[in-house]
């Protein structure tokens, strides 16, 4: 060790001295190592991106209005409350288990605003936060389950499927479904609000600012440290690109209606949990717990309580996202919930690299998932295909994506990137 | 939930003003067990074990395969619950209600199985549920202190930030080794912690050991290898069937040891080192001159 750092230039920065490793520097480098990284199963969201390119491409030849503004601002409204929910799967799948009854709990929390704001007479917002508490302590129910009785979370949430569906269908009695008023703030906020098209612009452009200031901050503060630091040219190129692109789609939407607000809202959701897995101790924790669950209590680390978190946020967010979809539809239905919101949310998560094995997975797989299968069901509707085709070709996607993922994982194995 | 938290982070301050307040004196008797045992449905892992571990001292446990090395190493860092008998740390009564309350208490771990998280990067790993700012993870600081505990060690890893599952089992070793020794503990418990190591690694554990030592800490080291044991142990305590079976110093004869490890001085060992003796003394001879 002493011969080797002798023998290099001291300037040699610390997690650079050895020299078994081909460190990658500059930009040529940096897509080296990308093509290295991709080789070895480490896919991250190019799998997605490509498969949202190749989408929307098939579709758009058979169908031109597919990539029409209009029908892309419609598309970010229907993704926002299933991405919600997907949100919330990412996080269960993190810890390595699974909630299989969000689509319940979502329909669930629809019913219970619409019972308690328009038949009971309620104040929105405090039927919205019975709602949301509601959702939160299905997943309390998960975890206690989980924790003191040992059971699996597929059973337990497989129970839950059904009985928060009766619960879902006492609540809603013999009319089966309550209108929700179309001049309500919260209907306005599912249907029709988009933001200021200037304000839209400022948000596209603060991003690429943002990520060049943080990275640039972070580069600095590694290289004070006598670390190793990405480039600056390669932080400036990364950030420009992101501004440009944020900047031309939100041109595109601003021809039509707009970004909508509510979209926005699940963005910021996604870059909110985004910080919290990657940046905090629980987020750490959360990862330990999925990836190996006695180091992780050997660690000292509370395993109930990061598991009972991740079940808990999980059934809240589906709450939200069955809120959101009541607003979206102004309506609380015996429907909402049920056919393929369960299916959609998780597939959403796991086609955007969430893995099922646990332990990987990042908030923008929501994100990134809920935008293919929005694209592939809006699409299908635009062709006019029967459901039955709709479902088959869903689920289709869905099995290619866990076939994906367990091909990548194989691989990671075998290059020791597991 | 709040609730457990508040009484968590109450026990959490008790626990470290009793031991903030009151450095280790030289010498004091740091972990005491009295009639441990341990339990596994119809298996006793270990029965009646009595332990003392002082201060600026390292106590070697040895024993064959089942003996209950490792179940011993579990009870003392709270992972298992023990069936009966008492710990004391420093002179009070301890129970450890699990792993942390162990950490908590200054005693850290590196198990056989090391415990390491394969998803997670070296970093994360070493840092592993005592992360900086917790809501803001000061990954910079984290990394270097990482880099120093493994330069310390010697440690041959190209990048901290690759995933442990791309690390050899000798890297991942000195990673749970390092872990061990981030928090400052006054004692350090390593179950095999050579058992993967190359020869100059082995060596650094060693001196880290006596470092360890040097600075008045405990030590509860595992080992299969009676050199190394005897190179660095103060007493050597000798487990078999999950009993106590003596406690043996350095000067200890390989013979004496190995009898009391098989529990018998007519045994596998002694005859095969009896019949090579007989049918090779020039190399039984080339073999003894080297060992010093
Ligand atoms: N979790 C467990 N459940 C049931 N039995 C166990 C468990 N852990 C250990 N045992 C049993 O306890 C006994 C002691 O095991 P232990 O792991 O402590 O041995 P050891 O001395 O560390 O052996 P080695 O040198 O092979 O590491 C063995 O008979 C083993 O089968
Ligand atoms: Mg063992």
């Amino acid at each position: 060790m002493s011969a080797e750092a002798g023998g290099t230039s001291p300037r040699v920065p610390l997690d650079r001295a050895d020299v078994r490793v081909r460190h990658e520097a500059g930009l040529a480098g940096s897509l080296r190592g990308f093509v290295a990284r991709v080789r070895a199963g480490d896919l991250g969201a190019l799998p997605v991106v490509v498969g949202l390119v190749l989408i929307s491409a098939v579709f758009q030849s058979l169908n031109p209005v597919f990539l029409s503004s209009n029908n892309l601002v419609n598309l970010l409204f229907d993704s926002a409350t299933t991405g919600i929910i997907a949100l919330g799967i990412v996080l269960v799948l993190m810890v390595g288990e699974i909630d299989l009854s969000v689509g319940s709990v979502s329909g669930f929390a629809s019913a219970l605003v619409g019972v308690l704001w328009v038949n009971q007479g309620w104040p929105a917002a405090a039927a919205i936060l019975v709602a949301l508490a509601a959702g939160g302590a299905c997943g309390a129910v998960y975890a206690l389950l989980f924790n003191r009785l040992g059971m699996p979370s597929f059973v337990s949430t497989l129970a839950g499927l059904l009985s928060v569906l009766g619960l879902q269908l006492f609540l809603l009695g013999a009319t089966g479904s309550i209108n929700l008023p179309y001049e309500s703030a919260l209907v306005d906020f599912g249907q029709t609000l988009v933001m200021p098209h200037a304000l839209a612009y400022a948000l596209a452009l603060l991003a690429g600012a943002g990520l060049a200031l943080s990275g640039q901050r972070e580069a600095l503060r590694r290289r004070e440290a006598g670390l190793s630091a990405a480039p600056l040219a390669g932080i400036c190129l990364r950030a420009g690109l992101l501004a440009a692109v944020l900047v031309l789609v939100v041109w595109y939407l601003n021809l039509d209606r707009g970004v909508p607000w509510m979209f926005a809202l699940f963005v910021a959701l996604v870059m909110a949990v985004d910080y919290a897995l990657r940046r905090t101790r629980w987020g750490r924790a959360m990862a330990a717990v999925g990836g190996n669950r006695e180091a992780a209590r050997r660690a000292g680390i509370d395993v109930r309580r990061i598991t009972a978190s991740a079940f808990v946020l999980c059934s809240t967010f589906a709450a939200l996202g069955g809120v959101l979809s009541a607003a979206r539809l102004a309506s609380a239905s015996q429907q909402a919930g049920t056919g393929d919101v369960n299916l959609n949310a998780i597939a959403a998560a796991v086609i955007g690299g969430t893995s099922l094995f646990g332990g990987r997975g990042s908030a923008y797989a929501a994100l990134l998932g809920i935008l293919v299968i929005q694209a592939i069901a809006s699409g299908l509707t635009l062709l006019d295909l029967s459901s039955a085709l709709r479902y088959m070709i869903t689920g289709g996607v869905l099995a290619v994506a866990v076939i994906v993922d367990s091909l990548a994982r194989r691989s990671r194995v075998s290059h020791g990137r597991a | 939930m709040m609730q457990s938290a508040k009484t968590q982070t109450a026990k959490r301050q008790i626990v470290e003003t009793q031991t903030a307040s009151d450095p280790v004196r030289p010498g004091e008797l740091l972990l005491s067990l009295r009639g441990v045992s341990k339990q596994f449905g119809a298996v006793s892992a270990l029965t009646g074990i009595d332990l003392d571990i002082h201060a600026g001292e390292v106590v070697a446990l040895v024993g064959d395969n089942g003996a209950g090395k490792s179940t011993l190493v579990k009870i003392l860092s709270g992972v298992h619950r023990p069936t009966g008998g008492t710990l004391s740390f420093r002179g009070r009564e301890v129970s450890l209600g699990g792993p942390g309350d162990a950490l908590e208490l200054g005693i850290a771990t590196v198990f056989q199985d090391l415990a390491l998280c394969e998803n997670l990067d070296v970093v994360a790993n070493i840092y592993l549920g005592q992360e900086r700012n917790p809501w803001r993870l000061d990954e910079v600081a984290m990394e270097l202190r990482a880099w120093t505990l493994l330069t310390e060690l010697s440690a041959r890893i190209p990048s901290v930030r690759e995933a442990v599952a791309s690390l050899s089992g000798g890297q991942r070793q000195t990673v749970a080794i390092a872990r061990a020794l981030l928090l400052d503990p006054k004692i350090i418990l390593l179950d095999e912690p050579t058992a993967a190591l190359g020869v100059a690694q082995t060596a650094e554990v060693l001196n880290l050991i006596e470092r360890v030592r040097e600075r008045g800490l405990g030590v509860v080291m595992i080992s299969h290898n009676m050199e190394d044991v005897r190179a660095v142990a103060d007493r050597i305590a000798v487990l078999r069937l999950g009993r106590n079976n003596g406690i043996f110093y350095p000067d200890a004869s390989n013979q004496e040891l190995v009898g009391a490890i098989t529990g018998a001085s007519d045994n596998v060992v002694t005859r095969r080192a009896a019949r090579r003796a007989r049918q090779d003394p020039a190399q039984q001879d080339t073999t003894q001159g080297a060992t010093p």
